[in-house]
């Protein structure tokens, strides 16, 4: 992890829905390499925030870079150096796994030859490479996950973006998910990743926490559970989330 | 352009690949073609008439009888009573009265003069007047027939009449389908286009698959192109469908050029898309499409001259239309399939279809947002 580099920088970000505010003044950066975690919870606007980053909505105010290029003038440069997996799940149902990477290969303008072997380690990797003509549809929940992943990768991003990778998936699925986290920022891709699970928040590098719009706090999960006279990540959680307005 | 290569491959893939949407590429003109073409005439037939006939003398049964051999007419019922006849147009039986009072072939026979009283029910003003007409047909040649019978030859100095002759082109047999055809078929390309694509894109946003799009490098341009061409190949397809169907059929003569048609029906549908794809932007659910979408469908079709004249609209009503991209291809589809039309009679018709093509396609690309 290089301290120095960072690659996303958020100066008093600033999103506001009519009267609502979702982000208020948030200022944070992270390095390259990292993993990011982003905790809150519902409604504290850690998905705003993300959606933000990665083009899909614009700030209210605030200076915002991402991989070196500007959120208001720069998206489409952004685009190319991202990856995503939201909330939502987002490869094509109704197509075979083989067809979702070349569909996804062929938008960001990936050579075949070069696509087809990366569909051929990525198969592999998963060992799915026997189910490559089967439907998305017919795949368990944690296989749609990892393959979401995989693909969000297929065009080497240089910072990924997860919005509540895991949710609905087993404890097994979700650490081999996390093995596959840590082999990608090994390779030197920034995570950036929102979590529920308290669990998840140990396992990143620095984690913020935010409630009703604001950074609460932001520090490695060790130096958070010392300030807070914690033993783990959720009893830093709750008590920085017991005077939540907007939580549930 | 390999970016929409690769999204037009997905989305054919996509729509072959949905069970429900193969029945109604072919299940969809096949209906429309057999069924509203016959339902949708104006021919006037069956007429239910309603006869009070208080006379009861031969020339009155013979008045009858002329209207019970006509092809439009048939007798529904008869009474003496005038209440009954009321009564049988308030149940919505009888569409037409007549009345032939006591003294009828008398007052013919004494006073060379007698009358008969039609009542019909102008709900629908001209189908009243048809039958009318229809009913004045058969009572002149009624007439013409007691003058011969009873005066015997005809007067030695007939007066002066100008004889004309009518001959009918371009539907010599005055087919109401040949006329409809055309016309079932210009909606039914519209039906096909604008709800398929229109739903096809906000269903990626109600699955959210959009979003994943949003983050990727992809132009607006070449996304929306990609959202249009395959349902653009879909409709072509089932206007070439449609015509097969139309020829075999109903016999429909094919006059003009079909690359002039296919070209003007391409045309006319990156329009007609290109609203359906801008209902989609401003949409988040396959409900709203469905509203938005069939509130224009309803809209062009009544006013595009399919069921009636545009000619007969008011002027505002007319003017309105130079914005109805059915309108021009209404006049396209008739003109080219039954006349054979050429392109030079047809310029007005292009340069109207390319500006609204050229509008709706850009408010499309112009309102699909990657960032909101």
């Amino acid at each position: 992890m290089n301290q120095n580099t960072p690659v996303i920088t958020v100066k008093n970000l600033v999103k506001k829905f009519g009267s609502f505010t979702a982000n208020d003044h948030l200022n944070f950066e992270v390095y390259k390499g990292e993993i990011f975690g982003f905790l809150g919870a519902n409604g504290a606007g850690k998905t705003t925030a993300m959606r933000i980053l990665c083009g899909l909505s614009s700030p209210t105010s605030g200076e915002l870079t991402v991989g070196g290029f500007d959120v208001y003038r720069q998206t489409e440069q952004i685009k190319r150096n991202i990856g995503y997996m939201s909330q939502k799940f987002s490869l094509y149902e109704d197509l075979t796994i083989a067809e979702n990477i070349r569909f996804y290969g062929g938008i960001y303008g990936i050579p075949v030859k070069q696509r087809k072997e990366k569909e051929h380690l990525l198969l592999k990797k998963l060992q799915l490479e026997s189910e490559r003509n089967k439907l998305i549809a017919s795949l368990p929940l944690g296989w749609k996950q990892k393959l979401a992943f995989s693909i969000a990768l297929l065009h080497d991003p240089k910072i990924v973006f997860l919005d509540e990778p895991t949710g609905g998936v087993d404890p097994i699925t979700r650490r081999q998910f996390w093995d596959f986290i840590y082999e990608a920022a090994a390779e030197g891709k920034t995570i950036f990743v929102t979590t529920h699970y308290m669990d998840e928040a140990e396992y990143c590098d620095r984690v913020s926490i935010m409630v009703d719009g604001r950074i609460a706090a932001l520090d490695t999960p060790d130096a958070l559970k010392k300030q807070f006279n914690s033993e783990d990540m959720n009893g830093v959680f709750l008590q920085l989330a017991r005077h939540a307005r907007n939580g549930d | 352009m390999r970016t929409i290569r690769y999204i037009l491959q997905k989305e054919f893939i996509q729509v072959f690949r949905n069970k429900t949407m193969l029945p109604m590429i072919f299940v969809l003109p096949l209906m429309q073609m057999l069924v509203l073409v016959f339902a949708a005439t104006y021919d006037l037939k069956n007429v239910d008439i309603y006869v009070v006939d208080n006379d009861l003398s031969e020339t009155s049964r013979e008045l009858t009888g002329r209207f019970q051999g006509s092809p439009f007419f048939r007798l529904h019922d008869a009474s003496f009573d005038l209440e009954d006849a009321e009564n049988s147009f308030k149940r919505e039986e009888a569409d037409f009265v007549m009345v032939i009072l006591q003294g009828f072939e008398r007052a013919l026979v004494r006073e060379d003069e007698a009358n008969v009283q039609l009542l019909i029910n102008a709900i629908d003003g001209s189908k009243a007047s048809l039958v009318y007409s229809y009913a004045q047909g058969i009572l002149s040649g009624f007439n013409k027939a007691v003058i011969a019978e009873w005066k015997g030859l005809p007067e030695f100095n007939p007066p002066r009449r100008i004889d004309s002759k009518q001959s009918y082109w371009y539907n010599p047999e005055l087919d109401y389908k040949w006329y409809m055809a055309p016309g079932i078929l210009a909606i039914l390309v519209t039906i096909i286009g604008m709800f398929l694509s229109g739903m096809n894109l906000v269903r990626e946003k109600e699955i959210g698959t959009i979003e994943q799009l949003n983050v990727t490098p992809i132009k607006k341009y070449q996304f929306i192109l990609g959202k249009l061409l395959p349902f653009l190949v879909i409709a072509l397809f089932d206007l070439a469908f449609g015509l097969v169907i139309a020829r075999l059929v109903f016999d429909l003569p094919i006059v003009g050029s079909l690359p002039l048609l296919f070209g003007f029906a391409a045309l006319y549908l990156i329009g007609v898309l290109g609203l359906g794809l801008f209902i989609s932007t401003v949409t988040e659910t396959q409900q709203q499409v469905m509203f938005l979408t069939f509130f224009f469908m309803m809209i062009f079709v009544l006013m595009g001259g399919i069921f009636t004249p545009v000619e007969s609209m008011p002027r505002w009503a007319q003017l309105l239309d130079r914005l109805n991209p059915i309108y021009y291809f209404m006049r396209i589809m008739r003109m080219v399939v039954l006349k054979g039309s050429g392109f030079s009679d047809l310029i007005d018709e292009f340069v109207s279809l390319i500006l609204i093509g050229l509008s709706f396609l850009s408010l499309a690309i112009w309102r699909y947002r990657k960032t909101n």
